[in-house]
């Protein structure tokens, strides 16, 4: 298991390793998120008081339940990078970034236009909504730090510190709607207690997630290979990855 | 984890992080337990009841509204409720505009407005509050029918 671990720590194992699983997660993705999206869309009931404004459940639950593991998973490779110095978990930290971002902004938008027709308003300022809101900004954040600073290692330490630290958010996030009387409503989606939906509307939604798993580690390890490629350009096993894949065009264009 | 045999700098530098999240951790929480009163939207039936909301500030209100309470004016929009915490505290609603979609008896609300000496809350927004339960709408007849019957 530790050897394992130090073997995926290393860029050029990785980029093995990745290269093997990719395919595997691409089309898990897609396939999760094709049956989910059509079977939560058209097949699953609609909310006998909301109708079919229920329906925007499937992007937003999965959006906003990946916005927060992606920063657990962000912020954990920030602690790695900072305690052993692994150069693949600050590439990782980097970017997952992006993708949090997008993730979290896909959520408060999808949220304020269920808002809007249901509560009456595009957004309040209560406790879950705002601590959202701080985990977009703490993705972008991160992004603004990196792009700022011309050395690399400093940054790698900085982003990885404001990641840490910005992990008192999660909970915040979490447990908001418990804590403090706000208008969002407390969470409808477990996989551990009785759901607050019938079965037909909870199957597709699992679905969803998953396949907003999948589609997040799918993306995260694109962006990755691509980064180790670009920092490790001058590194042998580049290079010669690179011309084989030359000889190989080149031997398609022979024939 | 092997803890025993982790080199010393790298023991240090883990729990140099574990401080520094538990630091901000702290932080965070004496924070936000000093600022409880404001991050709470809205007061509920029972603190406007007590007296412990301001009288003629701009506050938030939040409850459900009371079965059978519900008087619509027949020339403009004005409308008369009352919220409840479905326990004993009650409290008398004016609103002057249009209601959410959501908005029906025996669902929560949260208004905005000011609440004048006779503790008549005059609303200037009104926000449905849904609740963390979805259902299918045949379920939803078949649950009616049997109340009825009961």
């Amino acid at each position: 298991m530790w050897n394992w671990l130090h073997k995926l720590g290393s860029p050029k194992s990785f980029f093995a390793i990745s290269e093997r699983l990719l395919p595997w997660f691409g089309t898990l993705a897609l396939l999760f998120l094709s049956v989910g999206i059509v079977w939560g869309l058209l097949f699953a009931p609609p909310d006998y008081q909301q109708g079919d404004t229920a329906r925007i459940m499937f992007v937003h639950v999965p959006a906003s339940i990946l916005a927060q593991s992606s920063y657990m998973m962000m912020a954990s490779a920030g602690v790695v990078f900072l305690v052993w110095r692994i150069k693949l978990a600050e590439i990782a930290l980097q970017c997952a970034a992006p993708i949090g971002a997008s993730l979290t902004f896909l959520a408060l938008v999808t949220g304020s236009i269920w808002g809007k027709p249901m509560w009456g308003t595009w957004w309040v300022w209560d406790a879950r909504l705002t601590s959202t809101l701080v985990l977009f900004f703490l993705f972008m954040g991160i992004i603004a730090l990196r792009s700022a600073m011309e050395n690399r290692a400093s940054a790698g330490r900085a982003t990885s510190l404001l990641a840490v630290v910005g992990l008192v958010n999660l909970p915040i996030i979490k447990f908001s709607v418990d804590w403090w009387n706000t208008l969002h409503q407390s969470s409808s989606f477990s996989l551990t207690q009785k759901p607050a939906m019938p079965i037909e509307m909870w199957f597709p939604l699992l679905l969803m997630v998953i396949g907003f798993y999948f589609f997040f580690f799918s993306v995260w390890m694109m962006r990755i290979r691509t980064e180790v490629l670009i920092r490790e350009r001058r590194a042998d096993w580049v290079k010669r990855l690179v011309l084989t894949m030359k000889n190989k065009r080149d031997m398609k264009h022979a024939v | 984890m092997k803890f025993g045999k982790m080199k010393t700098h790298r023991r240090n530098r883990l729990m140099l992080v574990a401080f520094l999240l538990i630091g901000s951790g702290t932080a965070v929480s004496l924070t936000l337990t000093a600022l409880n009163e404001n991050i709470n939207l809205f007061y509920e039936p029972q603190q406007i009841v007590d007296g412990e909301a301001p009288i003629g500030d701009l506050i938030r209100a939040g409850g459900m509204v009371k079965a059978g309470s519900v008087m619509r004016s027949t020339t403009d929009l004005k409308v008369n409720f009352v919220i409840t915490d479905m326990k004993s505290a009650e409290v008398n609603m004016m609103y002057d505009g249009i209601l959410p979609d959501l908005f029906r008896e025996g669902q929560g609300v949260i208004a905005r407005g000011r609440l004048d000496p006779y503790g008549v809350f005059v609303a200037e927004e009104v926000l449905a509050k849904h609740d963390e339960n979805y259902m299918a709408p045949e379920l939803k007849k078949m649950i009616d029918a049997k109340k009825a019957e009961a």
